[in-house]
């Protein structure tokens, strides 16, 4: 320090350095412009996949997405249309959703509100580390084991039972292929994947419930299922569909996995148990391996749907969840 | 339960016994969904531990792989493939996010602030195809080939969200007294974010980074239209041409990241659906060193994060 020259305030320097606030205004440019860049490449993301798919969106219309019983999706003769992708993820994250969402609320109603506080942590992160197992890995063992050890036989008996009933029979009308793979497998193996993200935010909302809630209940004589059920489950209502509109939004992007038990195939009817095709697997099929400038652009245009699709998503649960926890404030807890 | 008339014809003491029993059975069943969700898990760890440990060994990691159909090899380019396209995703991501991060936390409630979350929110929701789509739109198609700097690119978007996310946290975690401190001292906000704020949330921010790498590793989908895969890329090779032909090394860097790589997701998908059982093999090997790298990080940045939590709070 006694090294140092003091810097009389009139020199040129002095005055630069007051002008820049000794170094805080680049600083805070820095950190604009940075951020400026954040929110920028989420816009891109979107102008760059509207702008690739141009040549898609103008020779096709609004027909690509438009359902239809004999799908055309023709690389060789440049026709294309979506419905049996979007169909295929449709169904494959409604169903997963309709599995995971009595799980996840299970779990997170265990881990909130019952389980001794020992064991929650080990739980919690046992139920975390479900998300973080790479998605191909799910994947290959889904087909070498979870497809003929379990899916195969549930396909069966469902084909069997359901699929008997006249009308929500066509859902499940089999056979299911011998291999197992189906819209049944995507389904199934989405939502082991979904379930950490349902349970980890439902178990949010239930902390963030005011123990003032729970002491009322209790008082009046409830029992502690009472309690859940008729009190903290309707008083977290929104950020629990918040919650699902998380897991959903997970489910329609999800890639690897889906692709390597869906059985990629798009003929096949509306049935659970036949193997179908979901938007994002004939995006990794088939994007490096396009014949045509139209092909690539008609996959460019399903990825951007799904962009779309999980964009509202993320938007309408973030405001849910955020409607809940803003209630509560965080001494009440 | 359900019909009140028939609670109210019932005897009383039975109504509590019924009460009793749901109550009872519905929390046992939360229990029990528990216990069913954990089955994957350790089923899934389970299976590809004995498994993948029975086709690893040594030349696994250190040979290149061999032509289809024949047996032996490793998965060396994928293994150097994997640690580029990682590297490189982090450098490009670790710089903004932080910068970002450190906005996020000081000013969280300017209009800036709160568009800035809600774009990592949205980032954080985009499927990671639709990424590996904006990367090959900016990179591969300007570039006219695929390459582990677009791979890389694509993985650094996918870790900007994490990144920002964790670091927020950690930010907000150090006492505003250190900040006071070095402010009333007269260093400018610059010096105290650079040499105080920074150093003392840095274990937990490099936690955060940790946990990001972990998720771009296990990563397949945008590197299916980015790096493509290339069962013959060899740093090694890279490297002793480039050295013998003097290039600086920016140029061999330069090599190493503008062509396209093999990595190990991509190994395992395209082992996965080959016929030859010992691709098969080599394909639950890979999805065991996967699978190992991703839970070990996972386990200790959450231990370490809890620690650095508990420690910082009291």
């Amino acid at each position: 320090m006694q090294n140092r020259k003091a810097i009389s305030p009139n020199s040129l320097t002095g005055r630069l350095l007051r002008f820049l606030h000794h170094g805080d205004r680049p600083w805070q440019g820095l950190l604009i412009i940075i951020s400026v860049l954040v929110i920028i490449l989420m816009l891109a993301i979107g102008e760059l996949l509207w702008t690739r798919s141009a040549g898609a969106r103008s020779a096709f219309g609004w027909s690509f997405l438009a359902p239809t019983a004999n799908p055309n999706w023709d690389p060789v003769n440049d026709h294309f249309q979506a419905w049996p992708f979007l169909y295929g993820t449709l169904e494959t994250s409604l169903f997963a959703i309709l599995f995971a969402l009595p799980i996840g609320i299970g779990i997170a109603i265990f881990l909130a509100e019952l389980c001794p506080p020992w064991l929650r942590t080990p739980l919690t992160w046992m139920v975390e580390l479900l998300a973080a197992i790479p998605s191909v890995v799910y994947g290959l063992w889904g087909i070498f084991v979870f497809l003929p050890k379990v899916v195969a036989p549930v396909g069966v008996f469902l084909g069997d039972t359901l699929g008997q009933i006249p009308v929500l029979g066509s859902l499940f009308a089999g056979p299911i292929p011998a291999s197992g793979s189906s819209r049944l497998a995507a389904s199934l193996i989405l939502t082991i994947m979904i379930i950490p993200t349902i349970a980890a935010v439902s178990r949010d909302v239930f902390l963030a419930i005011p123990n003032s809630q729970r002491e009322a209940a209790k008082a009046l004589g409830a029992t502690e299922w009472e309690t859940i059920w008729q009190v903290l489950i309707p008083f977290g209502r929104s950020g629990i569909l918040g919650a699902v509109i998380l897991g959903l939004g997970r489910a329609l992007g999800e890639t690897m996995a889906v692709t390597m038990v869906i059985g990629n195939s798009i003929q096949g009817g509306a049935s659970l148990l036949l193997p179908g095709y979901s938007m994002a697997s004939i995006i990794a099929n088939e994007f490096a391996e396009a014949v045509s400038q139209l092909h690539t652009d008609a996959l460019i245009e399903i990825g951007l749907i799904l962009f779309i699709i999980t964009l509202l998503l993320n938007i309408l649960a973030r405001f849910l969840v955020w409607q809940v926890t803003r209630q509560t404030p965080q001494e009440a807890r | 339960m359900s019909n009140f008339s028939e609670l109210m014809n019932s005897n009383r003491l039975t109504r509590t016994r019924q009460r009793k029993a749901t109550n009872a059975f519905m929390l046992a069943l939360t229990g029990m969904v528990t216990v069913l969700a954990l089955i994957p898990l350790f089923w899934i760890i389970g299976y590809v531990v004995i498994r993948g440990g029975k086709s690893i060994n040594l030349d696994f990691f250190i040979h290149m792989p061999t032509p289809m159909g024949v047996a032996g090899g490793g998965v060396l380019s994928a293994i150097e493939g994997t640690l580029v396209v990682t590297l490189l995703a982090a450098v490009i991501a670790i710089p903004p996010g932080v910068l970002a991060a450190y906005y996020a936390a000081r000013y969280p409630n300017t209009p800036l602030g709160v568009a800035l979350r809600f774009s990592t929110d949205v980032l954080a929701g985009v499927p990671s195809i639709v990424v590996g789509l904006f990367a090959y739109a900016v990179l591969v198609v300007p570039m006219k080939h695929y390459s582990g700097l677009a791979g890389g690119a694509a993985l650094a978007v996918l870790m900007l969200p994490t990144i920002i996310r964790t670091t927020e946290e950690m930010l907000k975690l150090v006492p505003s007294t250190l900040r006071e401190a070095s402010l009333g001292l007269g260093a400018p906000e610059w010096k105290t974010s650079l040499s105080v704020l920074f150093p003392a949330a840095s274990s937990g921010i490099i936690t955060g980074f940790l946990l990001a790498l972990a998720r771009a590793v296990g990563e397949t989908a945008p590197l299916l239209m980015t790096t493509l895969g290339n069962e013959r890329f060899d740093i090694g090779q890279i490297i002793k041409s480039g050295v013998q032909g003097h290039q600086s090394i920016f140029a061999i860097i330069g090599r190493i990241i503008n062509q396209p790589v093999d990595s190990l997701p991509l190994a395992l998908w395209k082992y996965a659906q080959q016929p030859y059982p010992e691709r098969v093999d080599q394909a639950w090997a890979v999805a065991l060193v996967l699978m190992l790298f991703v839970l070990i990080v996972n386990v200790t940045a959450r231990v370490w994060l809890q620690i650095r939590a508990r420690r910082m709070k009291g």
